[in-house]
């Protein structure tokens, strides 16, 4: 099952991942994950969180710009050649990514990995096929 | 069916106005030799009396006012009757240099708003409207002019003015306007908050807004009409002239009808001052033919449009004036190209954002960069970087062909730019010259 992942517009200036961020404490969200991607004129903030809709609401309410994208993440043994066996599967699965990016449970030894893939579905049902089980909503909610 | 406030003058014949313009100018340039020395000096330095106007075919032998004649006559140096006959004065906001300060007796009050309530009757208006006039009032022409009009037509008037935004909204709501006056750029605030409020079209009361005092695009029109509801009227005017109302649009939507019993317009060359023929772009310039207070004879507008006399299919016989491009005081002149706000407006808007940006003119190694700052929407907005970025340059491009210059194109964060209550500002110029 893929997750929703939030994705927010952030103009290049000073201090506005930080009014994001002050956003979601204020409203005590908890981000699993984050990742940004940047250009030279402004950035996408990415972010897993406990509770989508409150965080859509509350950045909504604070005048952000966020758009929720399907995503995949997986769950990989924290040990060396761990994501190296992971995209091993993704290549006999013929699954192109857009990108990824990663994040640690909390005192447990496993890594976990998000990935954006053209064909959400597609990607999914290939990969299940090799064997790899997709983290719901759920499961990251209790991470 | 198309409403008149003053059927018999505003359907005239063109031979009915025509004689109505002659006599009257004859009488003005006559008023102003006699009781404006300023304007009178200007004649003799052409070697002009009044005995060489005989009707408006010879209006092109007078010298131009502009508005530099304006700053040098301040405060009283072009007032046509003594100051006991004067009961109010207006002012503009004086972002362009010195401000202008106009004056009126009542009798140009009324004819003002005469103006006033056939834009508003053009619009749709009558009796049984409740129209609220959101323009600011006080030294503003806006609000003083439309209120009166609105008087005039005997509308239910609700004298908001600018600011407070949800109040604006509560009356709206609740004495179900059905008119709104006010700029367009805050009709378009007032429809975004609306939104948010989470009223659709259908929701609001409102039918028909009439909107001026700033230079607006087709496009812009089409969003207010969708976010409101509503058919949006242009309205023109100049505070030098009296205020909104110098010209209105009908139903027709197709150019803004000059109240030519008040109004002779001409459009010249703005190099040469020669005389335009119809049809042709050139610098709009008006004879206020029967203003006692303020005659203005050959006032130059600095505004660039077109004027035409076909037949409209609302019935008025009065000339029709294209929106203008801009003021030349609005147009920047960016690596040496002419620019107006409106044309980056139109491509902004055929791109699919909003009518919320900033332009800012800077000066960077001798030579002008040209920065368009919009905001992003959830519309345009997406996960992926690589669309953004190619929408980010259709707009470069769309702006290019447009203009002819290479823009800068900065997307920013929603509501990072300031709304506007009255007049937006849409241009930041930081060049030092």
């Amino acid at each position: 099952m893929s997750i929703r992942q939030i994705s927010v517009f952030l103009e290049n200036k000073p201090g506005m991942l930080n009014k994001m961020t002050e956003v979601l404490a204020e409203h005590s969200i908890d981000m699993r994950a984050l990742s940004i991607a940047e250009t030279k004129d402004f950035g996408i903030a990415r972010m897993i969180v406990d509770d989508v809709y409150a965080a859509t609401n509350v950045l909504k309410e604070a005048d952000f710009v966020a758009s929720l994208t399907q995503v995949l993440a997986y769950q990989i043994p924290d040990e060396t050649g761990g994501l190296n066996k992971l995209l091993q599967t993704f290549t006999d699965a013929k699954v192109n990514i857009e990108y990824m990016y990663a994040f640690l449970g909390a005192g447990t030894a496993k890594a976990y990995m998000i990935f954006r893939v053209a064909d959400t579905r597609a990607a999914e049902a290939a990969l299940a096929a090799k064997g790899l089980k997709t983290l719901t909503q759920e499961e990251i909610a209790q991470i | 069916m198309e409403r008149y406030f003053q059927e018999d003058i505003e359907c005239a014949s063109r031979e009915k106005i025509k004689a109505i313009q002659d006599e009257r100018l004859v009488n003005q340039v006559r008023h102003v030799w006699e009781n404006v020395p300023y304007y009178r000096k200007k004649m003799e330095e052409k070697g002009i009396t009044p005995e060489d106007i005989k009707s408006s075919d010879d209006l092109y032998k007078l010298p131009f006012l502009s508005k530099a004649d304006l700053r040098e006559a301040y405060p009283y140096g072009l007032v046509g009757v003594p100051l006991k006959d004067c009961v109010r004065i207006q002012s503009t906001s004086g972002t362009t240099g010195k401000r202008v300060v106009a004056f009126y007796t009542q009798k140009d009050i009324d004819l003002w708003e005469e103006c006033c309530a056939r834009a508003i009757m053009a619009a749709g208006g009558t009796n049984e409207d409740v129209c609220q006039v959101s323009y600011g009032y006080g030294l503003f022409t806006g609000g003083p002019g439309l209120n009166g009009g609105s008087h005039k037509v005997g509308c239910l008037t609700i004298p908001t003015s600018s600011g407070n935004t949800d109040r604006q909204i509560m009356f709206i709501m609740d004495l179900q306007a059905t008119i709104l006056c006010c700029t367009p750029s805050y009709a378009a605030y007032i429809g975004e908050r609306m939104k948010e409020l989470g009223y659709g079209p259908d929701d609001i009361p409102l039918k028909a807004g009439i909107f001026g005092a700033e230079a607006w695009s087709e496009e812009m029109r089409c969003d207010i009409e969708n976010t409101l509801g509503i058919k949006a009227y242009d309205i023109y005017g100049l505070t030098e002239l009296s205020g909104p109302g110098v010209s209105f649009e009908c139903s027709a939507q197709a150019g803004m009808h000059i109240n030519e019993d008040h109004f002779i317009a001409e459009i010249i060359d703005p190099d040469t001052g020669e005389v335009l023929p119809e049809g042709t772009q050139g610098e709009l310039v008006f004879t206020s033919v029967d203003k006692e207070a303020f005659p203005l004879i050959r006032y130059r507008t600095r505004d660039i449009c077109t004027l035409t006399r076909e037949k409209c299919s609302c019935g008025r016989t009065h000339v029709r004036m294209t929106k203008p491009k801009g003021r030349t005081d609005d147009m920047l002149i960016i690596r040496g190209v002419n620019v107006f706000p409106s044309q980056i407006e139109t491509v902004l808007l055929n791109h699919g954002y909003a009518a919320n940006y900033q332009i800012i003119v800077d000066r960077v190694n001798n030579t002008d960069t040209l920065d368009v700052q919009v905001e992003m929407t959830p519309e345009m907005f997406t996960d992926n970087i690589g669309e953004i970025e190619t929408r980010q340059k259709e707009l470069v491009d769309g702006l290019k062909a447009m203009l002819g210059l290479k823009a800068k194109v900065s997307l920013v964060a929603p509501k990072s730019i300031t709304r506007s209550e009255g007049k937006a500002v849409r241009v930041i110029d930081k060049r030092k010259i």
